[in-house]
C-alpha cells in the first residue's frame, strides 16, 4: 500500500513537472504566476501522500505551511504586476 | 471491512492523480491563458480533494483526519481567491 | 533511489537552470520561489521536516517576497536598462567557476567515508544531558547545545533590519515605510487576506508550540506569522508601522534579550553560562522560544517593508 502511495506521489510530481515546463515557457509574465499555484497544490498533494506512506513525523505540518505560503507568494506577485502596470499607465498618460 | 477501506483509498487517490493529469493536459492543450488558469484551478484542486479524501480512512487519529480536512479547506479558499486575482491580472493585461 | 527521487532531483536542477537563464526579473523571482518549494520536497525525502518547513517559509516564501519588493523598487527607479549586459566571456567565466565549486562539493560528498563522520551523536548526548527533556532533538540542539549561536543569529537579524532602515533618507528617519501596495486592493484580495491571516496566525502558533516535541519551532512558526502579517499588509488591511514605534522596537529586541538574560541567569542558577536547571529546562526553553517567535515575526516583515519613505500617504 505504501508503495502505491509513493507511486501516486511520483505521478503527481511528474504531472506537475510537465505543467511547470509549459507554464514557465508561457507567453507573458502573468501566466508564469500560475507556477506558484501549480506547485503549491501539487506539492501539498505529494506531501500528504508521502507523509502517510513513510511515517516521517510532522510532514502534514509542512503541507499546512505550504497551504499558507502559496497564496502569500501569489499575492506578492500580483502586487508586483499591478505596480508594473501602474507605472506603465502613468508613463502613457499625457 | 478493512480491505474495503483500502479499496476506497486506492480508488480515491487514483482518481485524484487522474485529475492532476487532466489538469496538466488542460495546461498543455488549452489555447488561452484564462482557460489554462481554469484548468489549473479546477482540476488540480479536485485532484487534491480526492487525494485528501482517500487518505482520511488511513489517518492515525480523528485529529489527523481533521487536519487533512483543514488543509483541503484552506487550499480551496486560497486557490479560489488567487485564481480570481490571477484572472483579473490576465484580463487587464490584454486590454 | 526511486522514480520519485530521481524525478525530483532532475526537476530541481532544471528549474534552477531556468531561473538563472530567465530574461527578466519577474521570471527569475517566480523561478526562485518554485525552486524553493521543490527544495522543500527534497528535504522531506531526506527525512528533514524541520528544514523543509524552514526552506518553504523563509527560503522560498519570505526571501521570494523580498526579491519581489526589491524588483518593484528597481522597476520604479528604472535601473534595469542602464548597464550593458555582461559579455559572453564574463558569463563563461562565471559558469566555469560555478561548475568548479559544484564539482568540489559533489566530490567532497561522494568521497565521504562510510559511515560519514558526524557531530550528531555528541550533540544528542549533550542536548539530553543539560536536562533538555525535549522530544525534538533539533530544538534541543538549537536552544540547549548551541544556544549561543541561535541567540547571535537573532542579533544578526536585528542588525539586518537596522541596515535596511538606514538606507532611507535622513529626513525620513522615524517615519513609516511605504505601504506594500499603492493602488486600491481587489475585493477578492481583501477577502483572502481577512480569511487567511487569522487562520495562518493560529497555524504559526501551532507550529511553534509543537516544535518542542515534533518538527517545528520558533523559527518556522515565526516565519509563518511574519508571512501572515505581510499578507495583511499587502492587502492594505494594515500599513507598515512607523519605525520609531515603541512596541516595534521592543518586540524586535525581546527575543535575543530574553535569551541573553536567561543565559546569564544560568550562571547563577545552574552554574554555567546558558545552562538550564535540570527540572525546569522545558518550560524555560518554551519561554525563550516564545520571545524569539515575537522577534522573528516582527523582523522579517520589517525587512520586506523596507526603509522609511518620508512620503505622505497616497
Amino acid at each position: 500500500m505504501n508503495e502505491l502511495l509513493l507511486l501516486a506521489a511520483g505521478l503527481i510530481v511528474f504531472t506537475v513537472a510537465i505543467g511547470l515546463a509549459r507554464i514557465l515557457h508561457g507567453p507573458n509574465e502573468v501566466e508564469r504566476l500560475m507556477a506558484v499555484q501549480l506547485l503549491g497544490t501539487g506539492g501539498i498533494a505529494a506531501l500528504l501522500l508521502i507523509a502517510n506512506a513513510t511515517n516521517v513525523p510532522g510532514v502534514d505540518d509542512v503541507a499546512l505551511g505550504l497551504a499558507l505560503l502559496a497564496p502569500f507568494a501569489t499575492i506578492a506577485f500580483v502586487n508586483l504586476v499591478d505596480a508594473d502596470e501602474g507605472a506603465a499607465e502613468r508613463d502613457l498618460a499625457p | 471491512m478493512i480491505s474495503l477501506l483500502d479499496l476506497f483509498s486506492v480508488a480515491a487517490i487514483s482518481a485524484g492523480a487522474l485529475f492532476f493529469f487532466a489538469g496538466t493536459v488542460g495546461l498543455l492543450r488549452f489555447p488561452d491563458s484564462l482557460t489554462r488558469l481554469h484548468a489549473l484551478a479546477k482540476a488540480d484542486n479536485l485532484g487534491l480533494g480526492l487525494v485528501a479524501l482517500g487518505l482520511i480512512p488511513r489517518a492515525e487519529s480523528p485529529l489527523a483526519a481533521l487536519k487533512l480536512i483543514v488543509i483541503w479547506a484552506l487550499v480551496l479558499l486560497s486557490s479560489a481567491s488567487t485564481a480570481q486575482l490571477i484572472g483579473r491580472s490576465l484580463s487587464r493585461g490584454r486590454k | 533511489m526511486s522514480f520519485l527521487d530521481i524525478g525530483l532531483a532532475l526537476l530541481v536542477v532544471l528549474v534552477a537552470v531556468w531561473t538563472i537563464a530567465a530574461q527578466d526579473l519577474f521570471a527569475s523571482a517566480v523561478g526562485y520561489v518554485a525552486y524553493g518549494l521543490l527544495l522543500a520536497l527534497v528535504w522531506i525525502r531526506l527525512y528533514a521536516p524541520d528544514v523543509a518547513l524552514t526552506e518553504a517559509a523563509v527560503g522560498s516564501g519570505v526571501t521570494g517576497v523580498l526579491l519581489i519588493a526589491a524588483s518593484k523598487r528597481l522597476g520604479a527607479l528604472k535601473i534595469a536598462a542602464l548597464e550593458a549586459p555582461p559579455s559572453l566571456a564574463f558569463k563563461l567565466l562565471t559558469g566555469v567557476l560555478a561548475l568548479l565549486v559544484a564539482s568540489a562539493l559533489a566530490a567532497a560528498i561522494l568521497m565521504l567515508p562510510d559511515p560519514p563522520p558526524s557531530l550528531a551523536p555528541e550533540a544528542a548526548v549533550a542536548a539530553e544531558g543539560p536536562g533538555a527533556g525535549l522530544g525534538n532533538p533539533i530544538t534541543a540542539v538549537l536552544i540547549s547545545y548551541r544556544s549561543f549561536d541561535t541567540m547571535l543569529e537573532k542579533v544578526v537579524l536585528i542588525l539586518a533590519v537596522l541596515g535596511v532602515w538606514s538606507v532611507g533618507a535622513d529626513q525620513a528617519w522615524g517615519g513609516a515605510p511605504a505601504p506594500l501596495r499603492r493602488s486600491k486592493p481587489y475585493p477578492a484580495m481583501v477577502f483572502l487576506a481577512q480569511m487567511l491571516a487569522p487562520v495562518g496566525a493560529l497555524i504559526g502558533i501551532h507550529v511553534f508550540w509543537v516544535g518542542a516535541d515534533a518538527p517545528g519551532g520558533a523559527f518556522q512558526g515565526g516565519a509563518l506569522l511574519a508571512a501572515m502579517w505581510m499578507v495583511a499588509m499587502m492587502a492594505r488591511l494594515r500599513d507598515p508601522p512607523r519605525i520609531d514605534a515603541q512596541w516595534l522596537r521592543l518586540a524586535l529586541v525581546a527575543g535575543p534579550a530574553v535569551f541573553l538574560v536567561t543565559g546569564l541567569a544560568g550562571v547563577v542558577m545552574a552554574g554555567n553560562f546558558f545552562a538550564y536547571p535540570p527540572g525546569l529546562a522545558k518550560p524555560i526553553i518554551l519561554f525563550i522560544e516564545a520571545f524569539m517567535l515575537m522577534s522573528i515575526a516582527v523582523a522579517l516583515p520589517a525587512l520586506v517593508a523596507g526603509p522609511p519613505s518620508g512620503r505622505s500617504e497616497q
